[in-house]
């Protein structure tokens, strides 16, 4: 048991405990940011205050969320270094210009926006106070777009050659940016930061809707969720298909690990659940349902699937983790899209805001887009192990020199570091949802101070834009 | 692009990029490290907001800095963060907790005091890890083929503990001075105050250090001292002790962007002195500017995207800071 606590696995433990703590703060800035612009946007057209006020409710949070999204995002850019040090030297030609694209096409926008955004609305007025939304929004997105980029390369590298000092270098910058899972993977994980954002919004409104069914910012709130659901949901199925399929075409071990198959076969079953055993390879207690996989990734019913054993073990990523997670994420999914289902339903028959357990089922959904979203990144990137550029640089070839204890301890750090912090960050977060919205509307009046800041939150802000008309 | 030596001029923008992180985040963490001493709530409440809309903008030249670093000189990149491991994990964490912070002390009553700690020691622990790696980084790295070849503890010595301390100190004189220029009152004497104390101190740890680093090496001593060297490195000192006069003059009575602008320019003048003592290396004493570069095609593709977006950053963060230009008051702030 010692030997597992090398360097190596310690340098991906703590790897991927700083990532899967990071991802969760983007994957909900990259939609609320675009959730805000539309909400802004809203306000500016239809003159409600309604939106304004849900606006501000959730500007808050943005700010919170986003805040932490900065600093552990910062401890990344540093961690490529410190605990990978010749992945860097190897790959740091190839994928260090597109994160600096995203510094510079990215970073700057959103925080030199943000505030503006955020301190800005009594000092540039209204039109631009919204360009400033608009940029952060714009910012998050471009965001996601080259980390995208980067992280796709490494699973699917391409336009690269060798130089003498055996780093990988472009040949080809199209090829590498646009590499063949790239399309794929941005079009998944931004329609899946746009879920997880509904889903939030949704429960949070509907949690509001059952204490109070005429609350208006929550009726927007829950409304425009369950628009979100019902229309993304099955698109981001259809999306997460094709990126499966384009991932059988590249990366066959991953999505054999993925399907639970250890044997080539025609007809291959679809395997609900199961208990791999990795040590006898095969699936233990299986629940299939015929022909299923075959049809969904050959879309023949006979078509063959390649199964583990074709790879030496060598070369497969482990088969228990990528097998439960991808079925963590398909599962919450499908509720996802049967949860846009039924309020479809219960629009049309004119009764969204009548069902107690429509509600009920919208808060307990709130989380799932995280949950799914770190599923489907533990599917992809302990699917691409052995290596950390597939197919090219193994992932114990990749590490620093250091000692075990020194990443040890670092690990130790930021797991309680991180714990405290974004634990702490997660409650406050939570706190601000519990707040009635537009319940402070009965605040002080114009022109007097809103200090000490944060005790009357929406009043003040609110104050402050009504001092200038709509024009 | 042929023709341009494109590593030595990446080497200029990563410079640059890190004089601006300095310059910039030295004046919000100074306004960290000062915090504890500022009357509660309303003059902390006062300070914080006067860099709460710019401070992530200032932070994201850090971001800059390691990301360009990585992208333009991977093999330093991969030599230094390994080298540098303690402090640079110390240094993220005291960002973590100062950066949280701004948000977090607005959202709990219960709580301010414990995040108003926070946001001093993660802004001391930040500026005296950056002031200890600056020092390791200055005294040597060891190096063997493609990778560090030192020992985990080889960052600690004196030399990076006074380079530390020195950094606690400068960032605070930033802080001062940039409260001087933004605030009122009360706030602004004791900023003013804070201003004199952390000026003879910055002045007096540059002396020092500079002389320090003579010491460390002859190639330094050659850089500086050998003619015709000297006639060219002369007037860095020089102009340290004008922009020290300047310093002192302007809080005696002179426009209070003054003080902020001549603490500037003694940070310019240290980080030109730096590059005078380190030039060509990028692993001091160890790797050049032009052994650690990428490739070509690499420094030309981000070069082409830099030259377009550096001077669009610049305008709009100068437009952001230009909104929330003058003296800040008491009931700005969208908490």
């Amino acid at each position: 048991m010692l030997d597992y606590f090398t360097a190596e696995m310690l340098a991906r433990a703590q790897f991927a405990f700083t990532v899967a703590f990071h991802i969760i703060f983007p994957a909900f800035t990259i939609g609320l940011a675009s959730y805000l612009a539309v909400l802004e946007a809203l306000w500016l057209k239809t003159g409600d205050d309604n939106y304004l006020v849900t606006f501000k409710y959730w500007v808050k949070i943005f700010a919170v969320t986003f805040g932490m999204g900065v600093v552990s995002g910062l401890v990344m850019s540093y961690q490529f270094g410190t605990n990978w040090a010749v992945f860097s030297d190897k790959a740091g030609p190839v994928i260090g210009p597109l994160l600096g694209y995203e510094v510079l096409s990215a970073f700057f926008l959103e925080a030199g926006f943000l505030g503006i955004m955020l301190f800005g609305m009594q000092r540039v007025g209204r039109k631009l106070h919204f360009a400033a939304t608009l940029m952060v929004a714009f910012g998050t997105l471009f965001s996601a777009f080259w980390i995208l980029s980067v992280n796709s390369w490494m699973q699917t590298p391409a336009g690269y050659a060798i130089n003498e000092a055996g780093q990988y270098v472009a040949a080809d910058w199209w090829a590498v940016v646009f590499n063949p899972s790239f399309p794929y993977r941005l079009v998944h994980m931004v329609l899946a930061a746009y879920l997880t954002t509904a889903f939030v919004v949704g429960g949070v409104g509907a949690w509001h809707l059952l204490k109070d069914r005429d609350n208006r910012p929550a009726r927007i709130m829950f409304s425009m969720a369950l628009w979100m659901a019902a229309i993304v949901a099955p698109i981001q199925i259809l999306a997460g298909d094709m990126h499966g399929l384009n991932t059988l075409e590249h990366q066959p071990q991953k999505v054999a690990a993925m399907e639970g198959h250890y044997e080539t076969e025609k007809g291959v079953p679809f395997i609900l659940f199961g208990i791999p055993n990795d040590a006898e390879e095969r699936m233990d207690y299986a629940i299939k349902i015929p022909y299923a996989t075959s049809l969904i990734l050959t879309h023949e019913l006979d078509g063959e699937v390649k199964g583990l054993k074709d790879w030496p073990r060598s070369e497969r990523p482990p088969v228990g983790i990528v097998f439960y997670a991808f079925r963590i994420m398909v599962g919450l999914g499908l509720l996802m899209a049967g949860l846009g289902l039924w309020g479809l339903w219960a629009r049309a028959r004119g009764k969204l805001y009548d069902s107690p357990l429509l509600k009920k089922a919208a808060v307990v959904m709130g989380p799932a887009g995280f949950i799914a979203v770190l599923a489907g990144w533990v599917v992809t990137e302990v699917g691409r192990q052995p290596y950390t550029i597939y197919g090219l640089l193994r992932t114990a070839d990749s590490i620093s020199p250091l000692g075990a204890p020194a990443v040890a301890t670092s690990l130790a750090v930021f797991a309680i570091v991180y714990f405290t912090v974004f634990g702490t960050g997660v409650v406050y977060i939570l706190r601000l949802m519990r707040l009635t919205p537009g319940a402070t509307t009965e605040g002080p009046q114009a022109g007097q101070p809103a200090l000490p800041a944060g005790t009357t939150p929406v009043a003040a802000y609110l104050e402050t834009t009504r001092d200038k008309p709509a024009e | 692009m042929d023709m341009l030596d494109l590593p030595l001029i990446w080497a200029f923008l990563i410079a640059t990029a890190i004089l601006i992180y300095v310059i910039l985040d030295g004046f919000d963490l100074g306004i960290g490290i000062l915090f504890p001493f500022l009357r509660r709530d309303k003059d902390r409440d006062l300070a914080m907001n006067t860099v709460a809309p710019v401070w992530d903008g200032n932070e994201t030249w850090l971001i800059l800095g390691g990301g360009g670093l990585f992208a333009t000189f991977p093999l330093a990149y991969a030599v230094l963060m390994p080298a540098l491991y303690a402090p640079v994990i110390a240094m993220l964490m005291g960002l973590i907790f100062r950066g949280v912070a701004f948000e977090f002390r607005w959202r709990s009553e219960n709580h301010r005091g414990h995040w108003d700690f926070a946001f001093t020691a993660g802004s001391i622990v930040a500026a005296f890890c950056q002031g200890i790696a600056l020092g390791a980084f200055v005294q040597g790295i060891e190096v063997s083929g493609r990778a560090y070849a030192g020992g985990w503890w080889d960052w600690l010595t004196p030399f990076s503990l006074l380079t530390g301390i020195a950094l606690v100190i400068g960032y605070a004189l930033l802080g001062a001075t940039w409260l001087v220029m933004k605030t009122d009152g009360p706030l602004r004497a004791q900023a003013a105050r804070f201003a004199g104390i952390t000026g003879i101190g910055t002045v007096l740890f540059i002396v020092i250090i500079s002389l320090a680093t003579l010491s460390l090496d002859p190639r330094f001593m050659d850089a500086w001292l050998s003619t015709p060297a000297i006639y060219y490195t002369a007037p860095v000192p020089l102009a340290v002790a004008g922009a020290t006069f300047w310093l002192w003059r302007s809080l005696r009575g002179g426009t209070d962007i003054e003080p902020f602008l001549a603490a500037i320019t003694l940070f310019i003048l240290s980080f030109i002195g730096l590059g005078i003592s380190l030039f060509p290396n990028i692993v001091p004493l160890e790797i050049t500017i032009w052994d650690a570069a990428a490739p070509d095609e690499s420094l030309g593709f981000l070069m082409v995207g830099t030259v377009v977006l550096l001077p669009i950053i610049l305008a709009y963060t100068a437009y952001a800071y230009w909104i929330f230009r003058g003296k800040v008051k008491s009931s700005e702030g969208y908490h």
